[in-house]
């Protein structure tokens, strides 16, 4: 009995040190939202407001995206509707193209990672510079982010030395983090001013006013869109959301849920193309309407990618990002890729203990491990389902909706506990593998309770 | 009020003296107990599993079996949030309506909320460390959970302070998951023991002598690694605390 995720998950415990480590970096990150939450006395009603506001969003989806396409348009931005991953990719060669860039600079998003932009592109023969600090290093490895907020969460600063000498040319054997952030910046800073084009994902858009707004921490976004005159901004369509007034329920939740920090860095507004410049909008579907007819996992779109759910869930934090078979991990990763394809993802459904506390760290209050449940009930029908734990399910059908033969059951169970070691303790009982199996009791309460009832 | 006594499978074959010390403690407390003998399991762990249908059948059972009862009460926290939960959905679908979910008590709730225990006779003179299991804190919110940021209370705490000479502490990580999960506990079981051995080291740092708590699905698990691993803690379901001495 096995998936993917269990035994990519069973891999990475193998590294008990480093697996420990990782457990440990990301409890900081959950005990540090958990702090700056509990400064807000209105905290739960936040969650509450953010939770109802992207569900009005998403249910007047049509009539807001309408608002913010004709607000974005008259401030003299052009908007790019995209039905697919594909779609997404042609037009933003098509813009570069068109306007003969050979070096786009890009901060963090994770629509690009999900619409695989970058191989894309770099095919086509664009530079492709991520500017994100652990999307660089990452990048310079030809790794995928193993977080969405904290992509390189499971590289140690001395790798990141490691890597930076050979690439960089930094120092031999030092890994000091302002040493190595410095060079990072020195160099980005040169890649910043020789880039024809900047790149951003949104966190949110702004109905109301036709805003794009992002938020980062390393204020890359802004060296990346203020030094080339051309930027372009990929944004998933249930990014959008009514007015400045919701914007500012988001920005309350979305650090101190993502990183425990009051407010990201910088929180930039885009609402016009610069001077002589152009301004472009990509809004993509790629299969989020179709979630939107979807009653039992509708509230995914709610999702405003804070991380949370990764950093509290503890089998992510003890099998890292690259044990999902999805590009995102995590509670909220389990659920978006089913949504992608259940053929190809449903390994990643095993990855939880139904334990709710991504129910609860959720800033807008997204019902996790519920859906996670439900997932699980689609699995037989989908052919997917593991035959052993189907076969031991229909047994205690079987045996439990009998009660003369469960109650026989009870009265020879403590056979098993006379039952000479190696019977119980092989490869064949997961159980036993790390654990002794329970003495069952000389007699059941079934047993005493009738005995009682003789007396 | 008569109260139709639920004891799940597995507390029924492995822990009995927890459906003793619950049986007891009600009696004490001049509850009209009554334990229908053709009970077996709330179908949970094939829920879990993914195989909710296989539950039905148990939920329409439960649900004729306890029908006479204004209360029914069990020592598992996990369950009694299954029944709670998740009877009402499966069997809605299929067309009938639950009557148990709306009655269905853990023992420690319905001590706190409804026979309103102000006292206790017990005496357990030993330092315990709380185990607040998932399904007890979340579901059923025995206590309050630590990611959210309401006033704190705990029912479990609130009850345990009754009984003369408790000394109670709580671990760190104070609500993590200790890794059991029903099926998940074989289908990951890698990740399962990691997480049951990071749980019972985290209770053995308070340096109490006992861990206890409402569910006892995590205590076996949690049991499982103490002794594989030949660890110095003892386990107690906080029923058999606060029925000490009857």
């Amino acid at each position: 009995m096995s998936t993917r995720h269990s035994k990519a998950g069973e891999a990475f415990l193998k590294d008990k040190e480093h697996a420990s480590w990782h457990n440990e970096s990301l409890w900081f990150v959950r005990e540090k939202r958990d702090k700056v939450s509990k400064d807000i006395p209105e905290w739960e009603e936040l969650r509450e407001l953010s939770s109802r506001i992207k569900m009005h969003t998403v249910s007047h989806l049509d009539t807001y995206l309408e608002q913010f396409t004709k607000n974005a348009e008259a401030n003299g931005v052009i908007v790019h509707w995209a039905t697919d991953a594909s779609e997404h990719n042609e037009i933003v060669y098509g813009i570069l193209h068109k306007n003969n860039v050979k070096k786009l600079v890009k901060s963090k998003s994770m629509l690009t990672e999900e619409c695989h932009l970058n191989p894309y592109l770099i095919e086509m023969g664009i530079d492709v510079i991520e500017s994100d600090l652990g999307e660089r290093i990452l990048q310079l490895m030809d790794l995928a982010p193993s977080h969405i907020v904290l992509p390189a969460i499971h590289i140690k600063r001395q790798q990141v030395g490691e890597l930076f000498e050979e690439k960089l040319g930094t120092e031999k054997g030092n890994s000091d983090p302002t040493y190595l952030t410095r060079a990072a910046r020195k160099h980005l800073r040169n890649e910043f001013l020789t880039a024809d084009a900047g790149m951003t994902g949104a966190n949110f858009a702004i109905a109301a006013t036709g805003d794009i707004v992002v938020c980062t921490n390393e204020g890359n976004a802004d060296m990346g869109t203020s030094l080339p005159n051309l930027h372009i901004v990929s944004m998933g369509l249930e990014k959008v959301i009514p007015d400045l007034q919701s914007l500012a329920v988001f920005t309350r939740l979305l650090a101190r849920s993502a990183t425990g920090q009051p407010v990201t860095t910088y929180t930039s507004h885009f609402r016009k193309p610069r001077k002589g410049g152009e301004l472009h909008v990509v809004i993509v579907d790629n299969g989020r309407s179709k979630v939107l007819r979807n009653k039992d996992h509708v509230k995914t779109l709610n999702c405003i990618r804070c991380g949370a759910c990764m950093n509290t869930c503890p089998v992510y934090r003890r099998t890292g990002g690259y044990s999902y078979t999805y590009f995102i991990p995590g509670p909220i990763g389990i659920n978006l890729g089913m949504l992608k394809s259940p053929a190809d993802y449903y390994d990643n459904v095993s990855a939880c203990s139904l334990c709710f506390s991504c129910n609860n760290v959720c800033p807008s209050k997204i019902d996790l491990g519920q859906q996670i449940y439900k997932w699980r009930q689609d699995l037989d029908n989908l052919h997917v389902a593991d035959p052993t734990k189907k076969l031991i399910s229909g047994g205690l059908k079987f045996l439990f909706t009998k009660p003369a033969l469960y109650n026989t059951s009870l009265k020879m169970a403590p056979v098993v506990n006379i039952m000479p070691r190696f019977m119980l303790y092989n490869g064949l009982n997961e159980w036993g593998k790390g654990r002794e199996l329970p003495v069952f009791a000389k007699e059941s309460f079934t047993e005493l309770w009738k005995k009682w009832k003789v007396k | 009020m008569k109260v139709g006594l639920f004891i799940p499978c597995y507390v029924n074959a492995l822990y009995p003296e927890v459906g003793i010390a619950t049986y007891k403690l009600l009696l004490s407390l001049s509850v009209e107990v009554d334990y229908p003998l053709d009970q077996t399991c709330c179908g949970q762990p094939m829920a879990n599993g993914g195989f909710e249908e296989k539950a039905l059948p148990l939920a329409i059972q439960f649900d004729n079996l306890f029908a006479k009862y204004d209360y029914i009460v069990a020592p598992s926290a996990s369950c009694v949030s299954f029944v709670k939960d998740n009877y009402p959905p499966i069997m809605e679908r299929n067309n009938h309506l639950s009557q148990s979910g709306k009655k269905i008590y853990e023992i420690c709730e319905f001590l706190h909320d409804i026979l309103k225990v102000e006292k206790l006779s017990g005496h357990f003179p030993h330092k315990v460390s709380v185990h607040n299991s998932c399904h007890g804190l979340r579901e059923l919110k025995l206590s309050a959970a630590s990611e959210l940021n309401i006033p704190y209370y705990s029912k479990i705490k609130t009850l345990l302070s009754l009984v003369e000479g408790v000394e109670i502490t709580e671990p760190q990580k104070i609500d993590e998951c200790c890794g059991f999960g029903g099926m998940y506990s074989i289908e990951e079981q890698a990740v399962s023991v990691c997480m049951g051995q990071d749980k019972v080291k985290n209770h053995i740092s308070t340096g109490a002598s006992y861990i206890t708590g409402a569910d006892s699905s995590c205590l076996m698990h949690m049991q499982g690694i103490i002794q594989r691993d030949k660890l110095p803690i003892k386990l107690i379901h906080v029923v058999e605390i606060l029925a000490a001495g009857l």
